[in-house]
């Protein structure tokens, strides 16, 4: 029988609930940005007691469905202002499936000062103190708790980052080889460390598992799927063998590569860090160009990145980060970003949220441009330590802009806006606009058709169709955000015509449903609206789903594009 | 008339064999589809064709001093 969890730690008190019906259709973001939209008041402050952080796992996680592993984390987010939902790969999501565990929900703020561990397990969870992990780097975490707890322990933590309540920290999770994958984006890793809790170790032995309403069902719609993602080009071979960062030659070419805190499209050491140049590294290095974030991916867009000395040095290392330290801040060496990814998962810190901090910061003067050294010393020094200069950085984009009057700050809803110039890139800039999650690349990936000839062709550069692109990508992916799908799955879902149908069928022979496409696209609408909403009664205004202005009046090389939606049209995209 | 010169440009493991970037001279109103049959790739393997950093059909004719650049199905995110 699935379960919640709730922990209130103002009494410092657990529970274990039955899950009630309207809930048990959901999974994933549907159900995360349910309980928050549900029980979070919306005005509250994103650090204060009434905030909740929610965990919940897909609704195919847990069983054999390939890239079915991901955890949903949800609350108000302190970055934003407004609703976050942030998914991650790793440990977590398959041992909460099999333990029966729909949700977990942590509520309230301990009034002293102490710090706290939560145990999760088949008796649900407990509440301990915890003084000895305190300050740890998460690889140091983890490792004490493997030895401490046994080597399958699940992890699921904050670093320095989110002990400091950074607006840019993350919640860190265990991946299968012991090493990191991040909830980024929004700060969840702050309201963690509001609640005062370092970590949540999870033990599954004894788990109830998965039971399959209709196996032999399963095992055909599963077949099918992973078929459909090993026979598209993009999740079958491309993202196998160079990563996600194949992408900088790309955004180079078609001038969409925001470069020098976005004041051009195009990057001139765009070969120096490249995902050709970065496969190549690799293999000298005898590193690993193929890695999955959890057990049952067949995708393997990860790496483990060796240093000059063939030691490990880094895995998950994403065109995101590689491009934000890389073009963004021009560093041209692939080793400086590579060890700032490292130390970026040690202190459980967004790399696109600080990446861009540091583009904005260097704007300002407070380091020369293209100084990776210099990156890594103020991620170890400064921001680990949390000197002022540091927690300044770590708290984002935003904040270094207002800090030092920069006036080329490139967030909306405060949170940074990631590796996609949205002037050349028409269709991902209503993505960052009107995305309740604030400007999220991965919200509505329309790269895929603007750029990438994946579901069809929508010119970047003109107007047409992007609201539409948009949308129907937002709709899609609050779904797959609510099934524990990676959504790379999209890549075959929108070409080929078998993948979609099979997921569902997945979907209901796991339940004992039958949810049509339909029900599947209803999910998502309702999923986008329940946020928005939540938004808007947190005090986020249409006025918020807007781009900075130097986007209309700075136009970017080498096509001259601005920005010149305008604010009706924008508004437009909430019209389903 | 004056042969053409087209900057050509190959990404992923289309420069497997081949080259990075190189000029390359055509006759006058080449096209990208006979560019790219003479480098021997088949049509089907194209993912995105640019010209000038902008998307451009395969009986596009390309003029001199062009950029043309070939992606197989790629992608990220």
């Amino acid at each position: 029988m699935d379960k919640i969890l709730r922990v209130n730690m103002t009494n410092l008190t657990t529970a274990v609930e039955e899950v009630p019906a309207e809930w048990a259709g959901l999974g994933g973001r549907a159900l995360t940005s349910t309980i928050v939209a549900k029980e979070v008041p919306p005005a509250c402050h994103a650090l204060g007691p009434n905030n909740k952080l929610v965990f919940a796992p897909g609704l195919l996680s847990g069983t054999a469905a390939s890239n079915s592993g991901r955890l949903s984390a949800g609350a108000k987010s302190p970055l934003t202002g407004g609703i976050k939902e942030s998914n991650v790969g790793g440990t977590a999501a398959q041992m909460f499936a099999r333990l029966g565990i729909k949700a977990l929900i942590v509520e309230g703020m301990p009034k002293g000062e102490g710090w706290y561990a939560l145990k999760v397990g088949k008796d649900g969870v407990t509440i301990e103190e915890e003084r000895g992990l305190l300050g740890l780097g998460n690889f140091a975490v983890i490792e004490a708790l493997q030895s401490l707890l046994g080597k399958k322990t699940g992890v699921i933590g904050i670093g320095p980052a989110g002990e400091m309540r950074l607006t840019a920290a993350n919640i860190s999770v265990k991946d299968p080889s012991g090493k990191i994958r991040s909830h980024g984006r929004g700060g969840l890793g702050a309201v963690m460390g509001s609640k005062r809790i370092k970590f949540i170790a999870i033990d599954d032995e004894g788990a109830p598992g998965i039971q399959l309403a209709d196996p032999e069902a399963f095992k055909n719609a599963s077949r099918i799927f992973t078929k459909a993602l090993m026979d598209h080009p993009v999740s079958g071979q491309g993202l196998p063998t160079y990563g996600t960062n194949v992408l900088v030659n790309i955004l180079h070419e078609a001038g969409g590569l925001p470069t020098r805190n976005f004041t051009h499209g195009q990057f001139d050491g765009h070969e120096q860090i490249c995902g050709e140049t970065m496969h190549d590294t690799i293999v000298a290095r005898g590193g690993k160009p193929r890695h999955g974030c959890h057990a049952g991916c067949v995708i393997q867009c990860s790496q483990v990145y060796h240093d000059k000395d063939g030691q490990y040095l880094t895995s998950g290392f994403e065109y995101e980060t590689i491009w934000g330290l890389g073009a963004n801040c021009l560093i041209t060496e692939l080793d400086d970003i590579a060890q700032a990814d490292s130390i970026m998962d040690d202190l459980g810190i967004d790399s696109i949220e600080t990446a861009v901090a540091f583009g904005v910061a260097m704007e300002a003067g407070l380091l020369p441009w293209g100084d990776g050294k210099e990156v890594v010393r103020i991620l170890r020094e400064e921001i680990g330590k949390g000197t002022a200069l540091g927690r300044v950085i770590g708290s984002g984009a935003g904040a270094v802009g207002r800090t030092y009057g920069v006036t080329r700050v490139p967030v909306v809803k405060n949170q940074a806006i990631p590796a996609y110039d949205p002037r050349s890139v028409k269709g991902i800039g209503i993505t960052y606009c009107t995305s309740p999650m604030g400007a999220d690349h991965t919200a509505g990936y329309t790269i895929a058709t603007n750029i990438l000839n994946v579901g069809g062709q929508v010119d970047p550069l003109k107007k047409d169709g992007q609201i539409e692109l948009s949308r129907n990508l937002q709709i899609a992916t609050a779904a797959i955000d609510s099934t524990g799908m990676c959504i790379f799955i999209a890549f075959p879902a929108l070409d080929i015509p078998e993948c979609l149908p099979a997921l569902i069928d997945m979907i209901n022979a796991r339940f004992g449903a039958k949810l049509t496409g339909d029900d599947v696209t209803g999910l998502g609408k309702t999923v986008l609206k329940l946020e928005r909403a939540f938004n808007l009664a947190a005090g986020l205004t249409s006025a918020d789903d807007r781009l900075p202005e130097f986007f209309h009046s700075d136009p970017v090389a080498p096509h001259q594009a601005v920005w010149d939606f305008t604010n009706e049209e924008i508004d437009a995209f909430w019209n389903f | 008339m004056a042969p053409i010169t087209v900057t050509i440009k190959l990404f992923a493991h289309f420069r497997n064999g081949r080259f990075k970037e190189a000029d390359h001279q055509f006759p006058p109103g080449v096209a990208c589809r006979e560019v790219i049959l003479g480098l021997g790739f088949r049509l089907g393997e194209m993912g995105i064709v640019m010209v000038n950093g902008q998307h451009a059909p395969l009986d596009y004719q390309l003029n001199e001093r062009d950029t043309l650049a070939l992606f197989p199905l790629v992608g990220g995110g």
